[in-house]
């Protein structure tokens, strides 16, 4: 064999590898997604979803808990993430150091590990203020989490409104901030949407920042906001280490569906949203 | 006319401030996440002894806070996760390029950007219920299942998708002339794809790389189901140990009081360690604009 012949054997070679890495990735993938599906799908019932946490586990707690942080970070980090991407797009055209600082800033907090948050949620809340564990020191470090996910997505979203929409309002005589609420957003609203839908996917499949800064109560339904709580992803957790496998995976499968529903409703969002855009382009 | 005209400007430079305020909430939030970290973390680890610290014993009735293996059993969970990783997932991304019926691409692509928001408590309990009795019956020569290779392989399945989608888009960032130039000088498409378009994807493909270090290093629960938990320096694949996020979160469902201040310790070292990794992300993606 030719050293041109073993380079283009070699070359094949590798192209099959990579055609059985490609087989190997989606094997795994779904394999994990419809094990967790097969295990947990039977152990669905009523008292595991609505039930009291007694004799048998519930996960009722944990709906709310997932309900109310959901809710809570995203009424946090959107419109301050909203606002932080309004200023970077509409009213900064010099590179200024701040602007750098504010870009590497947010950079910076999007890169940082989420059991880190978690212990500067449980410095901030639960110590320095005295919160104890509760939802709203989760619900608050996870806004800060997301705060950077919204920031960039608004941020793309607001970009893409073409210049001379802003330029024909600037023009008939409105003032920025007429323009910005009356043309911008509105332009840009179904990418804001989108990203808020996304980030509470984040939210929602987090778990190491609420270990250390809800408590991990599984058994009480949370009072207020200042009462520690639960949330699906921590269930999972917590009935998986401590002999509920059953439970652990049923209660997976619940964030499963929760989480294949939000991004189906982003991509739906998306869609429907984008066409409306064309039509006014 | 005067006070509507100063009032729209007044309403004008109101609202420029308070979306100058939001957006030095984030300078703000990390200034806060740095202070209180480093108040608490740094004082505690003058008062123990760097050499303590740093050293190789954690055991809290003799005031011994040695995290040294769990920075070692770190390295070694993300190293090794990095390796499957990227070896599964450039294979994956570079098929999916040009290996790969062309009508299955976009449907595969949309599958595992699924997938990459699957959360990681479920790699965790797969670990838990499927691998960790797996290896243990199967693989593992002395009957224990947790351990750095368990911890590894989960980890390594969990960054796929961002390995998959950052690589594929790095390559489809390469100019279509560059594969049609080497096409014709005579070279063969998988000699094209791999002696061409592969190199001259190297930065981004690289990125991908640092960015599954970053999330491997930094992610807790997918691990603490699967490593065991003991704080001993890691000597085999099959032994339970303790990374330095898993220190963290098993301290906190267990310490309280002065203890809790060491987790704070350890988190100020996964601190540093994920700030360098971004930061070369970020001169990564610098060199390649």
């Amino acid at each position: 064999m030719t050293r041109h012949q073993r380079q283009i054997r070699r070359a094949q070679l590798l192209r099959i590898f990579a055609q059985g890495m490609l087989f190997l990735t989606l094997l795994m993938l779904s394999g994990i997604v419809i094990f967790i599906l097969a295990s947990g799908l039977p152990h669905i019932n009523m008292q595991l979803l609505f039930g009291d946490y007694g004799k048998y586990p519930s996960i009722k707690p944990a709906l709310l808990g997932t309900l109310s942080l959901t809710l809570l970070a995203l009424v946090i980090a959107a419109p301050i993430g909203i606002g932080t991407a309004l200023f970077l797009t509409e009213y900064t055209r010099t590179r200024s150091h701040l602007i750098r600082a504010i870009r590497i800033a947010s950079e910076t907090l999007s890169g940082i590990p989420s059991i880190v948050y978690g212990i500067f949620g449980y410095l901030v809340f639960a110590v320095a203020l005295g919160f104890k564990y509760s939802l709203l020191g989760g619900g608050i470090t996870l806004a800060i989490m997301i705060l950077p996910l919204v920031v960039r997505s608004t941020e793309e979203s607001l970009l893409a409104v073409p210049q001379s929409l802003r330029e024909a309002s600037l023009a008939l005589g409105a003032s920025k901030v007429r323009m910005i609420f009356t043309i911008v957003l509105p332009c840009a609203m179904s990418g804001i949407l989108t990203s808020l839908i996304l980030a509470a996917g984040r939210v929602i499949s987090e778990s190491a920042v609420l270990i250390l800064t809800i408590g991990m109560v599984v058994n009480k339904m949370p009072e207020s906001l200042m009462s520690p709580g639960t949330s699906l992803a921590l269930d999972v957790y917590y009935f998986g280490s401590n002999g509920y496998p059953e439970q652990a995976a049923a209660t997976g499968v619940v964030l499963l569906i929760v989480m294949i529903g939000i991004n189906l409703l982003a991509v739906f969002l998306g869609k429907v949203f984008g066409k409306g855009e064309l039509m006014h382009g | 006319m005067r006070t509507i005209y100063r009032f729209i400007r007044a309403r004008d430079s109101l609202m420029r401030g308070v979306f100058f305020a939001c957006a030095l909430f984030c300078l703000l939030a990390l200034g806060c996440i740095c202070a209180f970290l480093l108040m608490d973390g740094l004082p505690f680890i003058a008062r123990v002894g760097a050499a303590n610290f740093f050293g190789t014993t954690w055991n809290l009735h003799e005031n011994l806070y040695g995290i040294l293996p769990m920075i070692i059993a770190s390295l070694y969970v993300t190293g090794l996760a990095t390796l499957i990783g990227v070896v599964t997932g450039l294979g994956t991304a570079v098929a999916l390029y040009k290996f790969c019926p062309k009508k299955m691409v976009h449907p595969i692509r949309q599958l595992v950007n699924l997938l990459a928001g699957v959360p990681s408590v479920i790699y965790g309990l797969f670990g838990m219920i499927v691998l960790v009795p797996f290896l243990r019956e199967y693989i593992s020569p002395n009957g224990v299942g947790y351990g750095v290779l368990a911890a590894s392989v989960i980890l390594g399945i969990m960054v796929l998708p961002t390995i998959v989608s950052v690589s594929l888009d790095a390559l489809d960032a390469v100019p279509k002339s560059y594969y049609e130039g080497s096409l014709a000088l005579g070279a063969t498409r998988e000699q094209t794809v791999f002696t061409v378009m592969v190199p001259a994807a190297k930065s981004g493909i690289l990125a991908a790389v640092v960015l599954s270090i970053a999330r491997a290093i930094g992610e807790t629960m997918a691990v603490i189901m699967v490593i065991g938990g003991s704080p001993v320096m890691p000597e085999s694949l099959f032994q339970s140990v303790r990374t330095l996020t898993a220190n963290i979160a098993m301290g906190a469902t267990e310490l309280f009081g002065d203890a809790v201040t060491a987790l704070v310790a350890t988190g100020v070292v996964l601190f540093v360690f994920t700030l360098f990794l971004n930061i070369s992300f970020s001169l990564l993606k610098r060199e390649k604009a």
